[in-house]
């Protein structure tokens, strides 16, 4: 029998549909597959067995009944843990969420649900999303299936690194500022932030309001488009999402699969390529770009002058308003609350304990930041600026936009990192998301295809950005990309990741539990 | 406290010798049905934290959606108050941390008012009108409500732990704010009064809120500052929070003005500062000191997109704007044709709307506030009643008149009509058949009585006769007596003079 593990969401939809498997032999694949590798890889922080096998059953009867049901409807999903999720825990990797059990459901959740993807458990995460290798989860680091040793990106390097070992087929992540994009390209998965404003954020942890977008994070372009079709579109309990419907992203990426982009105009982004990115990075983006020219396209070169700001501009905006958000982390109405040891107990000093104990290093680093740049006096020299860049960076989008149909650079500067080896030094960090940062400060749309492995054999990953609402030609381009690099390679990129767990080795792998252990 | 308060300056003789500036920030609840932000419903007195929802509790992941019923009804407050609107304004954050406030932040119009630049006329008990500038109106969302246990009344200090209500968190507020009112003189304390009752009248008529002071639904923060005189700068002002009635603004302000006196006449400088207002004696004291300066790191709120009013929708708004309180009046003093000092005082007594009400049903003007400022006020004050919580309406006023100008009874069986009716015998006409009241005009009767009084008083009869009219009085009055009042006084007059000539 196939490896229900090693379809793609649309292949196992299609043999769900086809009942040549039921969802609740899919989501106990899963379910294995997580207990055979997790424990080497850590991309789950709570794996919600019950819950998924539960909705897979039902998924399997409404489907025995003959009931109509969404075209993803019983393909298991994992979700990021800075999603609400009803009844799972949803700490955003953070101690101070610590046993906080949500009373309701992201918006994007309830689509989920409503759809029957059993969710098979919640992912590993920078604390609040704050960081780009996952190594600030207050919960210990997840490692990158294609070598252990090295950090899966992030902040939502659980998300990927679940995908990328094929322990989920779909996973959900966020994107403020590359947290999706970035550990999809060190991890050869495929990673999309829509458009701000396409999918709803009611129910998302956070970190910056403006800059926050959720997102899939899958192993092929179709897979992310069919999950952006279900995820996407208004929720009036947004005032920030986009009310006009999505434009068709699924049929884009079928088109784009189809190899001929002729008339297309892809623009190179001056400033997003040369010095500070590795030559291995820039040999797979040279050569990306000949196969788009070889489908048709047409390869400009744009010049984004402002782009040289929207690293330090990013690092005002998303503090400023990370250090607003994260201020109900208070000890006062849920999660983690920590009475001071000496001293009276007030409300004041409860706080302040609670914080002290509950936040990480990068959050406090980030709420330090942002507190300074807002506070009197020093407003229209820190947020002020910073908001007049972003101002600028969306002009030169715009203007880029009039030469070209979309733009590309590579996604991130580098491949993986070892664990450890950027932990202390904040700047070096930061600069991961230096490609990724600008679509975010404007709102455009992009897409991370991975596009080869570079000279020490690791994942590389192709950014495409588009207009904002024309999120339809991440998909046709980043399609067409994929099937010339799958064709040149012969199969997908992630075939040549390593095996975590070699046939015949132990079925469970240390630190997971025994199958007959069941909850309650 | 380092400096210690000099004795207060006499009222009359701090405001003879410094030129009072006030500034009054008044919130409002509205009465939308639910909350700025989100669809909990808002309701006075229902059981704590039954109204909410994860985002007026500030949950993870919580976003926030104007109600635009709230922005209607700030627009409805704007143009009452004659603002222009913004084509465009957005929300802000304003970042403290208190357990009352769930995000940590209060979502709040900061430079971007949706109504500003207004001005509104208060009319003083005399009459006497004064303009006061409106800076802005603005739209924010309440905080919850702590409760302090185990302390002395209630108060944070001693307390043994704090309870939070957040129902009311999220709750649409409106917070009017005037420019400096100058040229009040020695009146100021009235001008902030009345300017506080003029905005609680306009929010009941245009139907925005309830506006209850004593249920909190109109707040009031008073700024006070002295000067040496109108041409001098601004002092240095003092806030005094939370005065929740008519007569405490009025009291703040007197008792603020005769405190700061007292610190410039011993040269010390007033403290900018935050006070609270005591009931009991009327005075105020200091707020909480912070050791820190205020800084609420204002920043445009990014999970809202800016508020856009439409100049069609504004148009609209204005169109059915309902009559506004002091157009209302002047309407009625025309129609009523009421001398200016009657008018006034029919406005001071709260009459207005009974005498309106008792015109229609029926009353002239004339009589109706004959009614209700004569013999009706006079009972309330013996009650220690408001008019309106008399046991009678308007309309059985109505009817009584009717009785009277139909001549079934008089004035003086009037009033005993209205005994009957408050005590709640029923309506007018029921009280003068159940106590058989009705004016005996049948000559019959009345003539059998004239007769014997005229018999019983010989002399009498003669004085008259021999020219003097005089003690003819004396007849009627036995006459009346003899009647029990239902007679008419002038047919029996008629009647004496006809028999006695």
């Amino acid at each position: 029998m196939t490896d229900l593990t090693r379809l793609s969401a649309a292949e196992l939809a299609e043999t769900l549909t086809r009942r040549e498997a039921s969802s609740v032999e899919a989501t106990r694949a899963h379910l294995d597959r997580i207990a055979a590798v997790d424990g080497d890889v850590h991309a789950f922080l709570h794996v919600s067995e019950d819950d998924a096998l539960a909705t897979a059953a039902d998924v399997d009867a409404r489907r025995a009944a003959g009931e109509e049901l969404h075209p993803l409807a019983g393909v298991p999903i994992a979700v990021k843990d800075v999603v609400v999720t009803k009844g799972l825990p949803s700490t955003a990797g953070s101690k101070i969420l610590e046993g906080w059990i949500p009373p309701y459901d992201a918006t994007l959740v309830e689509k989920l649900r409503a759809a029957g993807l059993p969710i098979l458990g919640k992912t590993n995460m920078d604390e609040f999303a704050m960081g780009s290798s996952t190594e600030h989860s207050a919960f210990g680091n997840t490692h990158n299936p294609w070598d252990l040793d090295r950090i899966p990106g992030g902040s939502g390097g659980g998300s990927a690194a679940a995908v990328a070992a094929f322990e989920a087929p779909l996973a959900i992540g966020t994107d403020t500022g590359g947290s999706i994009r970035q550990p999809g390209a060190v991890t050869g998965t495929v990673g999309v932030k829509p458009t701000y404003g396409g999918v709803s954020r009611y129910g998302l942890i956070a970190m910056a309001s403006s800059l926050d977008q959720a997102g899939p994070v899958t192993r092929t372009v179709l897979d992310s488009a069919l999950l952006h079709e279900l995820i996407g579109g208004h929720d009036p309990r947004d005032s920030t999402s986009i009310p006009e419907p999505l434009p068709p992203l699924v049929e884009a990426a079928r088109q784009g699969a189809l190899g001929d982009l002729s008339g297309l105009k892809v623009g190179v982004v001056t400033q997003l390529q040369g010095e500070g990115y590795q030559p291995g990075v820039l040999a797979r983006f040279h050569e990306s770009l000949e196969l788009l020219t070889k489908a048709g396209a047409e390869v400009v070169e744009v010049s984004c002058p402002s782009f040289d700001y929207a690293l330090a501009a990013y690092y005002l905006i998303m503090p400023a308003e990370a250090s607003s958000n994260l201020a109900k982390f208070d000890g006062m109405r849920f999660g983690l609350r920590v009475e001071p040891t000496d001293g009276p107990v007030t409300a004041e000093r409860v706080m302040a304990a609670t914080r002290g104990a509950g936040f990480g290093d990068e959050v406090k680093r980030r709420v330090v930041l942002g507190t300074y740049a807002l506070s009197a006096g020093y407003y229209d020299a820190y947020y002020g600026s910073a908001q007049k860049v972003r101002t600028l960076i969306q002009r030169d989008f715009a203007a880029a936009f009039a030469q070209a149909d979309v733009l590309v650079s590579p996604t991130a500067p580098t491949t993986a990192f070892k664990l450890g080896e950027k932990l202390d030094d904040p700047l070096a960090m930061y600069l991961n998301d230096v490609a990724t940062i600008p679509a975010n400060l404007a709102g455009v749309p992009g897409i991370s295809v991975p596009n080869g492995l570079s000279d020490d054999g690791l994942p590389v990953g192709f950014q495409i950005l588009a207009p904002a609402k024309a999120d339809d030609r991440l998909y046709r381009v980043g399609a067409a990309l994929e099937s010339a690099l799958e064709s040149t390679w012969g199969a997908p990129l992630l075939s040549r990741a390593p095996e975590l767990s070699p046939p015949g080795s132990p079925r469970f792998a240390a630190g997971t539990r025994e199958d007959s252990e069941t909850l309650g | 406290m380092t400096t210690t308060t000099p004795a207060l300056v006499a009222y009359d003789d701090a405001v003879r010798r410094y030129d009072p500036v006030i500034g009054i920030e008044v919130h409002v609840e509205l009465g939308t049905r639910t909350k700025m932000f989100c669809p909990a419903e808002q309701s006075f007195g229902a059981e704590p934290n039954t109204q909410t929802t994860p985002v007026s509790l500030g949950l993870p992941g919580a976003l926030p959606v104007v109600n635009g019923t709230a922005v209607e009804y700030a627009i409805r407050i704007g143009l009452a108050l004659n603002c222009q609107i913004a084509e465009s304004c957005r929300f802000a954050r304003k970042n403290y941390f208190y357990p009352d406030v769930p995000k940590n932040f209060q979502t709040s119009q900061y430079d971007e008012p949706i109504a500003f630049e207004g001005w509104l006329d208060v009319e003083l008990e005399d009459g006497t009108v004064h303009r006061v500038e409106i800076e802005r109106a603005h739209m924010e969302e309440d905080a919850g409500k702590n409760t302090h246990v185990g302390g002395s009344a209630g108060r944070i200090h001693g307390a043994e732990y704090s309870l939070v209500d957040y129902n009311r968190a999220g709750v649409p507020l409106v917070e009017i704010v005037t420019k400096p009112i100058t040229g009040a003189g020695d009146r100021a304390p009235e001008v902030a009064r009345a300017y506080v009752q003029a905005l609680r009248d306009i929010f009941r008529v245009l139907d925005v809120s309830e506006a209850r002071m004593e249920r909190g639904n109109v707040r009031a923060d008073v700024n006070l500052s002295l000067r040496a005189t109108p041409e001098s700068p601004l002092g240095t002002r003092t806030e005094t929070k939370n005065v929740n009635s008519f007569r405490s603004v009025e009291r703040a302000v007197r008792y603020e003005i005769s405190r700061q006196a007292a610190l410039l006449d011993a040269g010390e400088t007033v403290i900018q500062e935050t006070r609270h207002f005591h009931e009991e004696d009327g005075s105020t004291s200091p707020g909480r000191v912070k050791s820190d300066a205020e800084d609420y790191r204002y920043f445009p709120e990014p999970d809202l997109v800016p508020v856009a009013p439409s100049r069609e929708w504004v148009e609209e708004i204005r169109a059915t704007l309902p009559e506004l309180p002091q157009a209302r009046r002047r309407r009625l003093h025309d129609e009523w044709g009421f001398a200016d000092a009657e008018m006034r005082d029919v406005v001071n007594a709260g009459a207005l709307d009974l005498i309106e009400a008792t015109v229609a049903a029926g009353a002239t003007p004339a009589a109706a506030r004959k009614w209700w400022m004569g013999e009706l006020a006079r009972r309330a004050k013996q009650d220690e009643v408001e008019l309106a919580d008399l046991a009678i309406t308007p309309a059985q006023i109505g009817e009584l008149q009717r009785l009277v100008d139909s001549g079934r009874i008089n004035d003086k069986i009037a009033r005993q009509v209205l005994d009957g009716v408050l005590a709640g015998e029923g309506d007018p006409e029921a009280v003068v058949v159940a106590r058989g009241l009705e004016v005996v005009s049948d000559d019959g009767p009345l003539l059998e009585a004239i007769d014997a009084a005229l018999a019983a008083q010989p002399d009498i009869v003669e004085k008259v006769r021999g020219g003097n009219q005089g003690p003819v009085g004396a007849i009627i009055g036995s006459v009346m007596k003899a009647t029990r009042g239902q007679a008419d006084a002038k047919r029996v007059r008629e009647l004496v003079l006809e028999r006695i000539g």
